[in-house]
C-alpha cells in the first residue's frame, strides 16, 4: 500500500514542492478502487456518523478490502436533514440516514450495486441548482488533511499572489471580483483592503470574524469544520495584500469541533512552512493565532471584537476612527468574515473576472445560506446571487413539510426582517433585500409557516437583542427593554393604541441614536413584521382570544 | 494592585499549573485574560473568586476588571455546575420548532430555571444562543454531546435516568 504523505512530513518552500504534494497525494488516492466518504461535521456527528465511520473501517478490514477502499470522514455535504450522509465514488452513490447497522449493506454496495432503501437521489434541485465556490471542497476532502487540500489546488492562490503579483495587484484582483463582505454588511472587500493597505504603519493585523452569533446561522461553522485551510489561505493572501504579518481568528467557544480543526490546520500549515517566516521562499511572513469568543453576540461588531481580543469586555466604541486606521492595539486592522476569506483563494486562482461573472450587477459571486425552520431540506446551500427566494425555498429547499403553508422567511437574524409571500420572486442580492426591509445578514434563512405568530417572532428577537445589549449606550440598553415589554403586552393581548404608537417611536429612536449596529438594527424585526403583518398587531390590541392571531390550529 | 490574599494553597492542585501555562504562552499580557479564564473553566468547570485571585495575581489586570470580564461573557460560569449539564438551544430555528415548549416543560416538571442546578447538584440547566445545529432543531447539548430533533418525552427520559443513576450509587 502506498503511503499517504502525512500532514507533518511535508514541507513546501517552492512551486515544485507544492506540485510534488499534489502528485503524491493524487497517486495515493488513485491507488484505491473505491472511496467511501462520510460526513463528520457537527450535524452528522450528533447522529453518530463518527461511529459509522469507525465501524466501516473495521468492517473493511474484516473483509480484507482495506487496500482497495479508502474510507474517510469529510466535511458537510449540505443536506443535514437527511444525515448522516455517505458517498461512494467513483460510482457516485449517495446514501442517507446511515447507521452502524448499515455497515454491511454499505460495503456490499461495492459488489452488488446501490441499496434502494438508503439511496439518496442527487437528481433533485437540492443538488442540481447549487453553485459551489466556498463549499467546493466541503464534503469531498478530509478537513484534517493538508495534503488533500493541496491536491485539489490548495495554496496555489497564495503562491500566485506571493510570487507573481504585487500587493496592489492582489487588491486589484479582489476589487475586480466585486466580492462584498459576507458577514452581512456587504461592504466592498476590495475597498476595505485598499484602506488598510494605505494606512501607514509598520505593524498591521488581519482578523477573521468567526463569531457567528446570529441564531439560526451555521455557515461559518460548517466552512471551518469542512475546509479550514481555505480560510487560512484567504487570510494569508489578505495579509500580503494589506501588509500585515499577524492574523487572528476570533471564533465562538460554542463551536468546539470547528476550533479543534482550525487549530489543527494552523499547526499543519506552520509545519509545512505555509505559515511562518519566508513563505514560499519570499520575504513575506505570516502567522495566525486563534482567540476564543465567550458567548457575546455584540462581539460580532468589529470594535467590540477587537476589545475582546485585547482581553477586555466586548463593548463597542464610536466609529470613526475605523479599525482600518485604528484597530487592534491601535494598529490598522483588516476585519473580514469567514465566508469572505473563503472566497479569496478561488478568486486568486481563477481571477477576479471569473468571479464577477457569477451573480448580479451589484452583488457578485455566490452566497452560502443555512436553511432551517419549517422546510423539508434543512441544511447548507450555496447559490449564485440573484436567485429568487422562491427557488431557494421551494426548489432547493423542497418546500414546507406536511403541506404547511408558507408565511415568511426570516433573514439576517435579530438585525434582519421577515420577507412575506408577495416578494418570493424577488432576486436575492444585497440591494433587493434591503429594499423590502431586511438584510442579507450572514446567511441564516428561517422559513416560517402559519403556525408562527409574527408578534411572537418579533418579541423573540427583541428578547435576544435585549439580553445581548452590552449596556454601554442608553438607547440600546433601555430601549430594547422597553420595546420588549411593549411586545410582551401585544403577545398577552393587553396592548393599547398608545403602546402601538410608543413602539413605532422607539423603533425610530433606536435606529437613529444607538451607538453600534446591535442597537441600530434591533428594531428591524419589529418594523418588518409591523409592515407586512400589521393585522396581527392590530388583532392583539383589540380583544382577547385563545390563540395568538396568525396562529392557526395545526 | 495586589489581589486580596487567597485562602487556598494553589501549589496543592496541579490544575493551577496548567492555568499558569496559558498565561505564560500569552506572555503574561493583559490580553491573556479571556484565554486564561477559558482554561480555568475547562479545568474547574466554573470560575470562582479564588480563580480570579490567582489569575489577577499573575496578570497585570485588576481583580475588579477580571470580574467584569468574567461576568460580561455568557459562556463563563460563575457557579459550580451539576454532575450533568443540559444546554437547550434557543436559536431561531429551535424556537420556531418548539424549543420554547421544551424549556417550559422542564420549568414545570422539574421546577428548574435556566442557569439553575437541581438542589442535589445532579443536573444544571442552561440555555445557549444557537449551537449551529439548526438542521436538527430543536437541539440541545447534553453533557457535551449535541442531540437533535429533541422531544419533551425524550428529554424527560434523559433527566429521569440521570436522576436514577445517582440513586443507584446511593444504594450501592
Amino acid at each position: 500500500m502506498t503511503k499517504k504523505p502525512t500532514n507533518t512530513r511535508i514541507a513546501v518552500h517552492t512551486y515544485d514542492e507544492l506540485m510534488d504534494v499534489v502528485e503524491t497525494t493524487r497517486e495515493q488516492l488513485d491507488s484505491y478502487k473505491h472511496h467511501i466518504t462520510i460526513c463528520v461535521a457537527a450535524g452528522c456527528i450528533s447522529q453518530n456518523s463518527d461511529k459509522v465511520l469507525e465501524a466501516l473501517i473495521s468492517g473493511a478490514e474484516a473483509r480484507g478490502i482495506q487496500d482497495d477502499v479508502e474510507i474517510k470522514g469529510v466535511g458537510c455535504m449540505g443536506l443535514c436533514a437527511k444525515g448522516p450522509l455517505l458517498r461512494i465514488d467513483p460510482e457516485g452513490i449517495m446514501y442517507q440516514g446511515v447507521t452502524v447497522d448499515d455497515v454491511d449493506t454499505i460495503l456490499d454496495t461495492l459488489e452488488k450495486g446501490p441499496n434502494k432503501k438508503l439511496l439518496l437521489s442527487q437528481e433533485t434541485p437540492f443538488f442540481q441548482r447549487q453553485q459551489k465556490v466556498v463549499l467546493e471542497n466541503s464534503g469531498y476532502i478530509d478537513p484534517e488533511s493538508l495534503p488533500e487540500y493541496i491536491a485539489i489546488g490548495g495554496y496555489q492562490g497564495l503562491y500566485r499572489a506571493l510570487t507573481e503579483m504585487s500587493p496592489n495587484e492582489v487588491i486589484q484582483e479582489v476589487t475586480t471580483s466585486g466580492l462584498r463582505g459576507r458577514g452581512g454588511g456587504g461592504y466592498p472587500t476590495g475597498l476595505k483592503w485598499v484602506t488598510v493597505a494605505k494606512a501607514e504603519s509598520s505593524v498591521k493585523y488581519v482578523i477573521c470574524n468567526a463569531d457567528e452569533g446570529d441564531p439560526g446561522a451555521f455557515m461559518d461553522r460548517s466552512v471551518l469544520e469542512s475546509d479550514p485551510h481555505r480560510v487560512i489561505e484567504g487570510m494569508a493572501i489578505a495579509g500580503y495584500a494589506v501588509g500585515a504579518n499577524k492574523g487572528y481568528v476570533y471564533i465562538r467557544a460554542e463551536y468546539p469541533l470547528a476550533v479543534e480543526r482550525l487549530n489543527l490546520a494552523i499547526r499543519h500549515a506552520r509545519q509545512a512552512h505555509l505559515l511562518g517566516n519566508n513563505i514560499f521562499g519570499t520575504t513575506f511572513d505570516f502567522s495566525i493565532e486563534v482567540r476564543l469568543g465567550a458567548g457575546a453576540f455584540v462581539c460580532g461588531e468589529e470594535t467590540a471584537l477587537i476589545a475582546s481580543i485585547e482581553g477586555r469586555r466586548g463593548i463597542p466604541r464610536p466609529r470613526p476612527p475605523y479599525p482600518a486606521d485604528l484597530g487592534l492595539w491601535g494598529k490598522p486592522t483588516l476585519i473580514n468574515n469567514v465566508e469572505t476569506f473563503a472566497n479569496v483563494a478561488p478568486i486568486l486562482r481563477n481571477g477576479g473576472e471569473w468571479y464577477a461573472a457569477i451573480g448580479t450587477e451589484k452583488s457578485k459571486g455566490t452566497k452560502v445560506f443555512a436553511l432551517a425552520g419549517q422546510i423539508q431540506n434543512t441544511g447548507l446551500i450555496e447559490v449564485p446571487m440573484g436567485i429568487t427566494l422562491r427557488e431557494i425555498v421551494f426548489d432547493i429547499g423542497g418546500g414546507l413539510p406536511n403541506g404547511r403553508h408558507f408565511k415568511a422567511v426570516q433573514t439576517g437574524g435579530p438585525s434582519g426582517g421577515c420577507v412575506p409571500e408577495q416578494f418570493l420572486d424577488m432576486p436575492v442580492d444585497y440591494e433587493s433585500l434591503r429594499e423590502v426591509g431586511t438584510i442579507m445578514g450572514s446567511g441564516g434563512m428561517i422559513v416560517m409557516d402559519d403556525s408562527s405568530s409574527m408578534v411572537n417572532v418579533a418579541r423573540y428577537f427583541m428578547e435576544f437583542s435585549m439580553s445581548e445589549s452590552c449596556g454601554k449606550c442608553i438607547p440600546c440598553r433601555v430601549g430594547t427593554r422597553q420595546m420588549y415589554d411593549l411586545l410582551d403586552k401585544f403577545v398577552k393581548h393587553s396592548a393599547t393604541q398608545r403602546d402601538y404608537d410608543m413602539l413605532v417611536e422607539l423603533c425610530d429612536l433606536l435606529q437613529n441614536t444607538s451607538l453600534c449596529g446591535l442597537g441600530k438594527a434591533a428594531p428591524n424585526p419589529v418594523i418588518s413584521t409591523m409592515k407586512y403583518f400589521n393585522e396581527e398587531y392590530q388583532e392583539c390590541m383589540m380583544h382577547d382570544e385563545e390563540a395568538l392571531p396568525g396562529e392557526k390550529a395545526e | 494592585m495586589a489581589a486580596p490574599a487567597s485562602t487556598i494553597d494553589y501549589s496543592a492542585d496541579k490544575r493551577w499549573k496548567k492555568v499558569e501555562a496559558t498565561m505564560r504562552r500569552n506572555g503574561y499580557q493583559p490580553d491573556a485574560l479571556i484565554e486564561t479564564l477559558h482554561t480555568v473553566q475547562e479545568l474547574f468547570g466554573y470560575i470562582d473568586e479564588d480563580a480570579l485571585r490567582f489569575v489577577t495575581s499573575k496578570l497585570p489586570v485588576s481583580p475588579s476588571k477580571a470580574l467584569g470580564v468574567a461576568t460580561f461573557y455568557h459562556y463563563f460560569q460563575m457557579k459550580p455546575q451539576g454532575k450533568h449539564t443540559c444546554s437547550i438551544c434557543t436559536g431561531t430555528a429551535c424556537h420556531i420548532k418548539g424549543g420554547e415548549a421544551i424549556l417550559e416543560d422542564l420549568r414545570e416538571h422539574y421546577s428548574l430555571e435556566p442557569g439553575e442546578t437541581t438542589p442535589d447538584g445532579k443536573i444544571s440547566l442552561l440555555t445557549v444562543r444557537c449551537i449551529g445545529a439548526c438542521g436538527l432543531a430543536p437541539a440541545a447539548v447534553l453533557d457535551g454531546e449535541v442531540v437533535g430533533n429533541l422531544t419533551v418525552e425524550q428529554l424527560r427520559e434523559q433527566f429521569d435516568s440521570w436522576m436514577a443513576e445517582e440513586d443507584d450509587e446511593e444504594t450501592d
